[in-house]
């Protein structure tokens, strides 16, 4: 295998970028502009599929492995992927070209930058999943804030300054603690490369220290109760396009960071402060998913939904289960997909009413019902139905909270149930009801972009719903060999 | 016989300076010419200090006051091609306001001539003459535009701050000498005693007026005056050269003689870095001209820098002089930005003249939001891993409290970089500004903003041009 396909991954989207940077944006050439990020990312789409199907699940063995010096003596640049990594790649190629598709009806001016940024984005986070190196890791982990803070602050809504501060300024607090554990990572062991601390481990002494380091990083962006503030006002402000790549890739950044770095390097820590953890999650929870309840604007009731989507997943990552880390990776993908779509769906009517405010609307099924038909499959979908993905990721990682704790699980269970009640009432009051505001009559239904992107995302997410077992084969090896060195390690002490 | 050869760049360029002088006062409307003499006599120097000296290894000349070695040439080197990009990019500048003189270039050569003695100095009087020589010309370059009031303020000021400096540093020259019966370093190193506190005054003295002249915190209030008043293309010259000179004489004067006294200044050391770098970054934030705001922010880049120099290691040292290379490299850009705000004859210097910026001009707007991400240290851009490296130095030592303060405030100082880009951003248009800049700045922005950009691909050349540096 000498065809660089993950570096290749990396590089193309910044390729179509750069081709983009040269020809200038204008009225005339949106359209082409528009087909070339679009080719660009179907590529890249196609050359995550075919990463997937040459992909060997039977090995936790990190596989593509690319390396090549980049400064001598301290740092390889190193990429790889085993079964955690290769779904998110996956997902982050696959939603790249629907955000594309997305913006002729959101983004109305400075089209080229647009699309230059979240085709630099893409680049960033393929890097993220594939790094095996942390300088690299961080690099491509913090190079994100810049495109993010650009499409936050240039197409957002009227607070969108103070959105791309704060979504800034916070995650950037978080993560340079962990650049302050990863230099002291190097200083301890003389390495930085993932696999090389993957078998030699580190000081006991040190890893309760660099745990919270990483913590500090990872909790910003998940976002884990209390620093989720910042995620309600990026969502509601950023267009469209910039919720669906914050929510359904940026946030599964730092999901990732727990189970490759988080419970990879740190076992002994992250046993220690599995408590702490399984707090703020069901806190995460609950709390969060009270204050959906009472949202009055549509995005910001689907990020607090978000937030507490992400509380399932940290909590599943850390009972340290085979059912509850597939559990939490399938409800990272599956949240990848059903967020990204409700806030297409709120896209969609924003697009037509300018307003974001769930009183505007009511009744409106029979005025465009075939939008009331997706709407209602991605909420069924984030409320966890059986049969749609959002089901089969919640029931794995109760299931793994019940074995590890029974009392998290009965109270992380009953989120579920305010989960449905926010998610059915928004539904209800948006969909059904009187038709009390007479604008509405003039909205017309899904055209044919809208329709595509959202089928595309429903037909995963029933597929995946009925029949989760590609996900399931692909990361399974990965998680149990991850299990088995978690526990020797805790063992043997290192 | 001494071996003159090694100080053949010093004495090309006292004897080009003394010529230029002669020529430019006896020829009519020489001024263009001179300029270029001036160019070519800094490349040259560059060159012959290439040639003659990086190679070679340390040599001492005039009983041990002057040192050749890898350190000096390569420092040598950056500030001749610094102050060479500062004297190409200020000439469309100074003609606007009319003060396109021959006194322009002849004052930057002699005060690169001072820092050229100041980088060589292994004595403290040596060291001393060559600061003198290059403040006397900042000074007058201070106010080159002398028809403004804040320009004649701005010298006015920086003279009577530096002269007191100046004299806090004689007086701990003084105390050294009292103590060790020494001017030279080698000699105070070997006699060396550290029982003896009076030395330790001298030395703290010795810091204040070094510290005076890179602008560390609590000795920076000259600065945002200064950079406010002086003419921007005299401001850009401030804000990089003499730093430079300053920072190789910091790392000599600690290392040579005092290495092993370094559990006294290295207190004094950390916090002249944490208090620089929080203060350069909260002040930052209220300013409202693009001058003070740099002036600020290189109060704080200059704490990162002797953070490096505070951990008393050869990784610290060497983190440090690329910290300060790529610092120099990043505000010739954000410079060549600032000198672009022209319309009409005018230059404009507001944080508000940038606003809109990315509508009516693209190319500049994303220039300068790449040259500010980086200096607020954002991956992939070289800012990052100038900051990288230092903190990976001042970790290495176990000096995590000061590794934490200096990356929160970093933190603290994204937010006013971040209002930058907001305003170029985020905001609405304003009036175009003229598009008629000369090749050489466009030319330095697009280079700069480049290798800033490229940077992370090939981070490995800059460390190798450094590792050669063994001072310990």
């Amino acid at each position: 295998m000498n065809f660089p396909i993950l570096s290749s991954l990396i590089l193309l989207p910044s390729i179509g970028a750069l081709f983009l940077f040269f020809t200038r944006g204008n009225k005339k050439n949106n359209f082409t502009i528009k087909y070339v990020a679009l080719f660009t990312s179907a590529v890249n789409f196609f050359l995550s599929i075919y990463l997937w199907t040459s992909f060997d699940s039977s090995t936790s063995d990190f596989q593509f492995v690319e390396e090549r010096i980049w400064i001598k003596d301290f740092i390889n640049y190193k990429v790889g992927v085993d079964g955690i990594s290769i779904l998110f790649i996956l997902l982050t190629t696959f939603i790249t070209p629907l955000c594309i598709i997305s913006v002729n009806n959101s983004i109305k001016e400075r089209l080229s930058e647009f699309l230059i940024a979240v085709l630099i984005m893409e680049s960033f986070m393929i890097g993220v999943f594939c790094s095996l190196d942390l300088v690299i890791f961080y690099l491509f982990f913090e190079a994100g804030l810049i495109p993010m803070f650009l499409i936050i602050g240039i197409w957002g809504g009227a607070r969108r300054v103070y959105s791309a501060f704060k979504f800034f300024l916070y995650t950037l607090l978080g993560s340079v603690l962990m650049l302050v554990a990863i230099i002291t990572i190097y200083w301890l062991n003389g390495t930085t490369d993932v696999v090389e601390l993957y078998n030699s481990g580190i000081d006991i002494k040190y890893q309760n220290l660099l745990w919270l380091a990483f913590f500090s990083s990872f909790a910003v962006k998940t976002p884990m109760w209390p620093v989720h503030t910042w995620l309600p006002d990026a969502h509601v402000e950023a267009p469209t396009a910039g919720s669906v790549l914050l929510a359904a890739i940026l946030l599964k950044m730092a999901g990732y960071g727990f189970i490759r770095f988080s419970l990879g390097l740190f076992p002994a820590a992250s046993e220690i402060f599995t408590p702490l953890i399984y707090t703020l999650s069901v806190i995460a929870i609950i709390f969060t998913s009270f204050i959906a309840l009472m949202q009055e604007d549509m995005k910001k009731l689907i990020a607090y939904s978000s937030v507490a989507h992400m509380g399932y997943v940290t909590l599943g990552i850390f009972t340290i289960q085979q059912q509850g880390i597939e559990g939490s990776i399938i409800q990272m993908i599956s949240h990848g997909l059903v967020s990204a779509a409700l806030f297409l769906c709120v896209g969609v009517v924003y697009d037509r009413m300018h307003s974001r405010l769930i009183n505007t609307y009511g009744g409106i099924v029979s005025i465009i019902p075939k939008y009331s038909i997706l709407f209602m499959l991605f909420t069924l979908a984030a409320l966890g139905l059986p049969g749609t993905s959002g089901f089969v990721g919640e029931f794995l990682i109760l299931m793994g909270a019940f074995k590890d704790n029974f009392l998290v699980a009965v109270i992380a269970s009953l989120g579920v149930i305010i989960g449905a009640a926010y998610m059915l009432w928004l539904y209800k009051r948006v969909v059904f009801g009187k038709l009390v505001n007479t604008d509405l009559k003039q909205m017309f239904d899904l055209n044919r972009s809208e329709l595509f992107i959202l089928s595309c995302l429903a037909v995963p997410t029933l597929f995946f719903g009925f029949y989760p077992d590609p996900l399931i084969n692909t990361i399974e090896v990965s998680i149990s060999d991850l299990i088995d060195q978690y526990n020797f390690k805790l063992a043997s002490q290192i | 016989m001494e071996n003159l050869q090694l100080v053949l760049p010093e004495i090309f360029l006292s004897l080009s300076i003394m010529f230029l002088l002669i020529f430019g006062v006896f020829k009519k409307n020489s001024s263009r010419l001179v300029q270029s003499l001036s160019l070519a006599v800094l490349i040259v120097t560059a060159v012959i200090t290439f040639n003659e000296t990086i190679g070679i290894n340390e040599t001492k000349l005039f009983n041990n006051s002057i040192i050749i070695d890898y350190l000096s040439s390569l420092m040598k080197i950056i500030t001749l091609l610094a102050a060479f990009l500062v004297l190409i990019i200020s000439s469309n500048y100074l003609k606007t306001f009319k003060i396109f003189k021959i006194e322009y270039p002849i004052l930057i050569l002699s005060s690169v001539l001072g820092m050229m003695v100041m980088i060589n100095s292994n004595d403290l009087i040596v060291f001393y003459m060559g600061l003198e020589l290059q403040s006397l010309a900042l000074y007058v370059l201070a106010t080159f535009n002398r028809d403004q009031i804040k320009s004649s303020e701005a010298g006015l000021k920086y003279f009577v701050l530096s002269a007191l400096s100046s004299g806090l540093l004689l007086y701990g020259c003084s105390l050294i000498y009292g103590f060790t019966g020494s001017t030279n370093f080698d000699v105070i190193a070997s006699q060396l005693n550290s029982d003896v506190y009076a030395l330790t005054f001298g030395i703290v003295f010795v810091l204040v007026g070094l510290a005076f002249k890179i602008s560390a915190v609590p000795f920076h209030m000259w600065a945002p005056d200064v950079y406010e008043g002086s003419p921007t293309s005299v401001t850009l010259f401030f804000t990089m050269v003499p730093k430079i000179a300053a920072l190789t004489v910091f790392i000599r004067f600690l290392y040579v003689p005092f290495l092993n006294l370094i559990d006294q200044w290295q207190t004094i050391l950390v916090f002249l870095s944490i208090a620089s770098m929080l203060f350069g970054a909260i002040a930052a934030i209220g300013q409202t001209n693009l001058k003070r705001l740099v002036a600020y922010s290189s109060i704080g880049h200059v704490g990162y820098a002797l953070a490096g120099v505070a951990v008393g290691t050869n990784d610290g040292i060497q983190s440090s002089i690329i910290y300060i290379t790529i610092y120099v490299l990043m505000n010739l850009g954000l410079f060549s930005c600032l000198l672009m705000l022209k319309r009409d004859n005018q230059y404009y210097e507001k944080i508000d003249d940038l606003s809109g910026l990315s509508k009516n001009h693209p190319m500049l707007a994303i220039s300068l939001l790449i040259i500010v991400f980086s200096l607020a240290g954002i991956p992939p851009l070289a800012g990052f891993f100038a900051k990288f490296y230092v903190f990976k130095a001042v970790i290495e030592q176990s000096m995590y409290f000061l590794a934490i303060v200096g990356l929160l405030s970093t933190v603290v100082a994204a937010f006013y970089y971040l209002r930058l880009i907001k305003i170029m951003y985020f905001d609405k248009e304003k009036e175009k500004y003229d598009t008629d800049h000369g090749f050489w700045l466009k030319f330095s922005l697009t280079t700069s903003t480049l290798l800033i950009l490229i940077y992370f691909i090939f981070p490995g050349q800059l460390i190798e041009v450094v590792s050669r540096i063994n001072i310990i």
